[in-house]
C-alpha cells in the first residue's frame, strides 16, 4: 500500500496573499533574505507600503510632471528594457534624440541652418544637463588662460543666491568658486547689474535664471547680456552667459515669445531645460543646447563609432532608459507648438486662479510675479501666531503637499508657501485648495483666540498657572525648534 | 428659408482610422517642433511603428542590462513612473526602500557593520555615475591628505587596467585625474596586480581594479593586488586604497563563488559599485556605490537635507529621476532573496556552458573567455585568412541576433572576439538555436569569396603580381575600412 503524502510546498500557492504568511512577517531591512516569496506576495506587499507615500498628483511641491496620457504609457512600457546607450542596436531610438535637440535648438532660436542638426544632448535631468554645460565653460576657459599664459586654478561662476542646488554640487564637485550675488527683501533674482559687477578673469561663466525656483521669476537676461557687453569690450574677457531654464525654457517660447532670453543674446552660450518639468515629461530626462560646435571643446566629447558613422556622445550618465526620451518626442509630435502653448495658457489661467482665491482671504502677500513660471508663492500678512510652516502641515490632513520654506540670504526672514501648477492641477483643483486654505486659516484663528482666553486666566493661583505656563512654554520652545529645523531645510526641492 | 449648411469641423478627424487618416501620409518633423498637434492615437501609432525598426532587446546579445522583467514588477515600475524620486519629504516610504537595498547590498559584500547599523552608500542612475561618486570621494581624501603633508595635490591618478569602461575614461577627463593604465598582452586580458603596483606612486588615488572585466567577463584578482598592496603601503607609507568596479561581477560572485574574497573582506577595498541594471536583474537606469564606513565619504561632498525632520544625506550627481527601478530593486532583492539570485545566476552559467561546448564542437573557434567570472562567452576564429568575426557578426544580424564583435584593447589589438552576453531571459533553447545559427553563417561564409585584400596577400606570397587599378582601390577602401572599425569605440558598449 503506498502512503499517500502531500508535498509542503504545494500550499504556498493556495493561500490568497493575504491568507498567507507573508504578510505576517515584516519586510527585511537590513540583509537579503535567503529564500525567495512568490511574486504576488512581493508585488502586494511593496505596493500597500508604498500606498504611505504621498501622492504624486497632490504634491503641489513639485515641478515634475506627473501624469502623462495613456498612449505614451503604453509606449514608456514597452521601451523599458531598452538601454538607451545601445546605440548601435536602436538606432531609431537614438535618432529620437537627435530630433528632439534639433527642434529644441530652433526653439531657443539656436543659429542653426535649416537642416544642420545642433549642439546638444539629452541628460537624466538638468543637473547633469547643468554640469555638462559648466564643464564645457570650465575647459574652454582654462583653455584660453592656457594660451594667454595665465593662471587657471580658480575658476568661478557668478549667479544669484536663488540657484538651485545642483549649482552648488557643480561648484563643490568640479571644484569650481561660487559667487553668489545675494538677494533683498522684494528682490528675489539675481540683479544683473550686482552679478557683472562680480564678474572677474576668473569667471568662467555668468549663469542666470529662467524661472526662479522659490518664486518663478524670470532673470532678465536682456539686461544682464547687455551691461555684460559692455564690460568684456573694456576688459578682453569675453565672459559669457549660460541660461538655466529648467522651468522656464518650455513657459517663455509659448507664453512669452517676444521676451528675448536665449539664443537671440549673443552672449547666452548654452541653455538647458527640464524635459520633466514643463516638457511635460515624467521624471528622468533634461536637454542642454550648445549655441555652436565651437562652444562645446571636442576633447571632452567621446566619439563612438555607430551605423558606420560618428556619434558624439558626452554625457555624465551611461546605461539608462530610453522610455523618457521616447515620451518627450511622443509630447513634441502630439502637441506641437499649439498644444505646449495650450497647455501653459491653461496653468497660467489657473495660477491666477488660485492667486486671487488667496488675495480675497485678505491674509497673504502675493510674492510671485504674474510674468514667470506658473506658480503661487504667498506669506502670511502676520506671521506672530501660526506661521506659513504651520499651514504646511495642517494642509497634509486634507491630503495637499504644499511645501513652505525660507528664502535664501539675505532675506531668509521671509517664509513662503509655494503651490506649482502643473498641466494636470484643474480649476476645480484650484477652487479646493484655496476652500481647504481657507478652512486651515479659519481653524488657526480661531485657536489662537481660545488660547487668548485661556492666557487671561493666568492670573489664577499659582498652582493652575504654572501648569498652564509650563505647557505654553514647551509649545513655544517647540515652535521654535521646528521653525529652526525647517530654517536649515535647503531649496533643494526643484 | 434657412440654408442648411455643414460646418467643416476638426471633428472629421476622429472619424477615420490612424492609417486612413492624412496623419501616416506626412513624415515625421525632425529639426522643429510642428506647429499644430495631432491625435493622441496617430502620435503613439507612428512612434510605435518608427520604433518596430529599433533591434529587439532581448535579443541583443551585446548588453549586460536587463532585458526582462516579471509582470508584476513592471505594474510597480507603471505605478511608480510619476513620483520623482528626490522628493524626499513626500515619497519617504520610497526612500525607505532605497535605504534598505543600501544595507543590503552592504552586507552582501560584508560590509563591517553592525547587524542594525546602517550602511554608507548611494542608489545612482547606473555604475558611471556609481564610479564618479567613487572616485569624487577618493581624490577629495587624497586631496586633503596632501594638504596636511603640505605637498602639490594637482596631478591625481588612478591606476587601472586598459580594459576598463568607458566611464572610468570620462571620469578621468572631466574630473581632472590621470589615468594609468596597464596594459593587457594577449592571453592575459585582464589588470596585472603585480603592475599595477610597480604604477602606484605618491600620486595615486586608488587602484581601481574590476570584477567582471567588459571583455571577457573575467574577475581580476583582486586579492592579489590588495596583497602587494598592502606591502607597498607598508614601505611607502602612502595608503593608497583600492576600489573595485563589480558592475557586472557584484551580483554574481556572492551567489556562486562566495569564496572568492575580493569585496569588503579585504581591508584596502574602500568602495564598490555595482549595476542594479546588470545581474542585479533591473531595467536600465539603476546602480549602487556602497563605502566600507563613513570615513571614507569624506563629509565636505554631502548635501544634507532636511526630511521628516530627520537629516537624509545625500550625494549623487543627478537630482529629479524616477523611483521605479529603485522599487524595481527592491522587489527583485526580496522576491528572489539569496536563493532566488544563486539559481538564476546558476541557470546562466549553465546556458553559456551550453553555448560554449556548441562553439567547441564546431572546431572553428578559439574561446577566450574563462569559466570563472560574469557568464558570458567570447570566442575568436581560428582562421582568420578567408574571413573575420565582424562578417560573422553582420551575418548573424540577418537571424535577428545582435552578437557584437570588438578587437580587444592595447597591446592586444591584434585579437578580435565575438562575445555573447548571457542573461536572465536567455534560456537553453535560445543558446542552442544560437549554435545552430551560427553554424549556418560559417558555412554560407565558406561557400562565399575570401575578402580582396586576404587574396592579394595569398597572390604576393606567391609571387603574383597583379596590381591592376581596381586592386590598388580596394586596398586603399579596406585599409580605411579597418582604420574606422578600429577607431570603434571597443569600450563603448557595457
Amino acid at each position: 500500500m503506498v502512503i499517500s503524502s502531500t508535498t509542503p510546498d504545494y500550499d504556498q500557492n493556495l493561500h490568497s496573499t493575504f491568507a498567507s504568511r507573508y504578510v505576517r512577517t515584516s519586510l527585511p531591512r537590513f540583509k537579503m533574505p535567503d529564500q525567495p516569496i512568490p511574486k504576488d506576495a512581493a508585488y502586494q506587499i511593496i505596493n500597500d507600503e508604498l500606498m504611505l507615500d504621498g501622492n504624486p498628483r497632490l504634491n503641489l511641491a513639485s515641478f515634475v510632471t506627473t501624469w502623462m496620457e495613456p498612449e505614451c504609457d503604453k509606449l514608456i512600457m514597452s521601451s523599458l528594457n531598452k538601454n538607451y546607450v545601445d546605440m548601435d542596436e536602436y538606432p531609431v531610438t537614438t535618432e529620437l534624440q537627435n530630433r528632439c535637440v534639433n527642434m529644441i535648438a530652433h526653439l531657443f532660436n539656436a543659429p542653426v541652418g535649416e537642416n544642420d542638426t545642433a549642439v546638444g544632448v539629452g541628460t537624466v535631468g538638468s543637473s547633469e544637463a547643468i554640469m555638462l554645460a559648466g564643464l564645457a565653460f570650465k575647459r574652454k576657459w582654462q583653455e584660453k588662460r592656457k594660451s594667454e599664459g595665465k593662471t587657471y586654478q580658480n575658476p568661478n561662476i557668478v549667479t544669484g543666491s536663488n540657484v538651485q542646488v545642483c549649482w552648488e554640487k557643480f561648484a563643490r564637485y568640479f571644484e569650481v568658486d561660487l559667487k553668489m550675488v545675494n538677494l533683498k527683501e522684494d528682490y528675489y533674482v539675481m540683479d544683473p547689474v550686482k552679478a557683472v559687477e562680480m564678474v572677474d578673469e576668473n569667471t568662467i561663466c555668468v549663469a542666470a535664471i529662467l524661472g526662479s525656483t522659490m518664486t518663478g521669476e524670470f532673470e532678465d537676461v536682456k539686461l544682464l547680456n547687455e551691461l555684460l557687453m559692455n564690460k568684456n569690450k573694456e576688459t578682453g574677457w569675453n565672459t559669457p552667459i549660460h541660461v538655466d531654464a529648467a522651468s522656464g525654457g518650455f513657459v517663455a517660447p509659448f507664453l512669452y515669445p517676444d521676451l528675448e532670453w536665449d539664443f537671440r543674446l549673443p552672449l547666452v552660450k548654452s541653455i538647458n531645460v527640464s524635459g520633466h518639468k514643463y516638457g511635460l515629461v515624467y521624471a528622468g530626462v533634461g536637454w542642454v543646447v550648445w549655441r555652436t560646435k565651437e562652444d562645446l571643446p571636442d576633447e571632452l566629447v567621446f566619439h563612438i563609432n555607430y551605423l558606420g558613422s560618428d556619434q558624439p556622445t558626452f554625457t555624465l550618465n551611461f546605461s539608462k532608459g530610453s522610455s523618457q526620451i521616447i515620451a518627450q518626442y511622443y509630447q513634441f509630435i502630439r502637441l506641437g507648438f499649439e498644444g505646449y502653448k495650450d497647455v501653459m495658457t491653461n496653468c497660467n489661467e489657473n495660477a491666477r486662479v488660485v492667486k486671487e482665491g488667496l488675495e480675497n482671504t485678505g491674509r497673504f502677500n502675493i510674492i510671485s510675479k504674474d510674468i514667470g513660471v506658473p506658480l503661487v508663492a504667498f506669506s502670511l500678512k502676520d506671521s506672530s501666531r501660526y506661521t506659513v510652516f504651520d499651514i504646511s502641515e495642517s494642509l497634509r490632513r486634507f491630503g495637499w503637499i504644499v511645501p513652505a520654506y525660507t528664502m535664501p540670504p539675505d532675506a531668509q526672514h521671509i517664509s513662503v508657501l509655494r503651490v506649482v501648477i502643473r498641466e494636470d492641477f484643474s480649476h476645480s483643483l484650484a477652487d479646493r485648495l484655496i476652500a481647504d486654505i481657507v478652512k486651515v486659516v479659519n481653524e488657526m484663528e480661531a485657536a489662537k483666540s481660545t488660547d487668548n482666553t485661556s492666557d487671561n486666566t493666568r492670573n489664577t493661583p499659582d498652582g493652575e498657572a504654572s501648569e498652564h505656563s509650563k505647557r505654553e512654554m514647551q509649545l513655544g520652545i517647540s515652535k521654535y525648534w521646528r521653525r529652526f529645523v525647517h530654517g536649515n531645510k535647503t531649496s533643494s526641492v526643484c | 428659408m434657412v440654408l442648411s449648411r455643414t460646418i467643416q469641423s476638426e471633428s472629421d478627424v476622429s472619424l477615420h482610422s490612424t492609417f486612413a487618416s492624412r496623419y501616416v501620409r506626412t513624415s515625421l518633423p525632425r529639426f522643429r517642433m510642428p506647429e499644430n498637434s495631432i491625435p493622441k492615437e496617430a502620435a503613439y501609432q507612428i512612434i510605435n511603428d518608427e520604433l518596430m525598426l529599433d533591434g529587439n532587446p532581448r535579443l541583443n546579445l551585446a548588453s549586460f542590462v536587463t532585458t526582462w522583467m516579471e509582470p508584476e514588477c513592471d505594474r510597480l515600475i507603471m505605478a511608480a513612473i510619476n513620483k520623482n524620486y528626490v522628493d524626499m519629504d513626500e515619497y519617504p516610504v520610497t526612500t525607505e526602500l532605497q535605504n534598505r537595498c543600501v544595507n543590503m547590498i552592504a552586507h552582501l559584500f560584508n560590509a563591517p557593520l553592525g547587524d542594525s547599523e546602517t550602511a554608507v552608500g548611494v542608489g545612482t542612475v547606473g555604475s558611471s555615475e556609481a564610479i564618479m561618486l567613487a572616485g569624487l570621494a577618493f581624490k577629495r581624501r587624497w586631496q586633503n591628505k596632501m594638504k596636511a603633508l603640505d605637498k602639490p595635490y594637482d596631478k591625481p591618478n588612478i591606476v587601472t587596467g586598459a580594459n576598463v569602461q568607458v566611464c572610468w575614461e570620462k571620469f578621468a577627463r572631466y574630473f581632472e585625474v590621470e589615468l594609468k593604465e596597464v596594459k593587457l598582452r594577449e592571453g592575459y586580458y585582464v589588470m596585472d596586480p603585480d603592475k599595477a603596483v610597480e604604477m602606484v606612486d605618491e600620486n595615486t588615488i586608488c587602484v581601481a581594479a574590476i570584477l567582471g572585466s567588459t571583455l571577457n567577463g573575467e574577475f581580476e584578482d583582486v586579492k592579489r593586488l590588495n596583497d602587494l598592496l598592502v606591502e607597498k603601503n607598508a614601505e611607502t607609507g602612502w595608503d593608497t586604497p583600492i576600489h573595485v568596479d563589480a558592475a557586472s561581477g557584484g551580483f554574481i560572485a556572492p551567489f556562486i563563488y562566495p569564496e572568492l574574497e575580493w569585496d569588503f573582506r579585504l581591508p584596502l577595498v574602500k568602495s564598490i559599485n555595482v549595476s542594479g541594471h546588470k545581474y542585479g536583474l533591473v531595467y536600465a537606469g539603476i546602480g549602487w556605490v556602497i563605502w566600507r564606513n563613513k570615513e571614507d565619504l569624506p563629509d565636505e561632498l554631502i548635501f544634507h537635507i532636511n526630511y521628516l525632520g530627520a537629516d537624509q544625506p545625500t550625494f549623487t550627481l543627478n537630482f529629479s529621476k524616477g523611483s521605479s527601478q529603485i522599487i524595481a530593486q527592491y522587489y527583485q532583492l526580496i522576491r528572489l532573496g539569496f536563493e532566488g539570485y544563486k539559481n538564476i545566476m546558476e541557470n546562466c552559467q549553465e546556458n553559456a556552458m551550453v553555448l560554449k561546448e556548441g562553439l567547441e564542437k564546431t572546431e572553428r573557434f578559439n574561446i577566450v573567455s574563462k569559466d570563472n567570472g560574469v557568464p558570458l562567452v567570447a570566442f575568436s576564429l581560428k582562421d582568420h585568412s578567408e574571413h573575420n568575426e565582424f562578417e560573422i557578426s553582420d551575418m548573424l544580424r540577418r537571424f535577428g541576433w545582435i552578437v557584437p564583435a570588438y578587437t580587444m584593447p592595447p597591446d592586444a589589438q591584434h585579437i578580435t572576439v565575438l562575445r555573447v552576453v548571457i542573461r536572465e531571459d536567455f534560456s537553453r533553447t535560445l543558446a542552442e538555436r544560437l549554435v545552430n545559427d551560427i553554424v549556418k553563417v560559417l558555412h554560407e561564409l565558406d561557400t562565399m569569396p575570401a575578402r580582396m585584400d586576404a587574396k592579394k596577400e595569398v597572390c604576393e606570397e606567391k609571387g603574383i603580381e597583379n596590381k591592376t587599378e581596381l586592386d590598388v582601390q580596394r586596398k586603399f577602401t579596406n585599409a580605411w575600412k579597418k582604420f574606422v572599425a578600429d577607431k570603434k569605440k571597443t569600450n563603448g558598449v557595457c
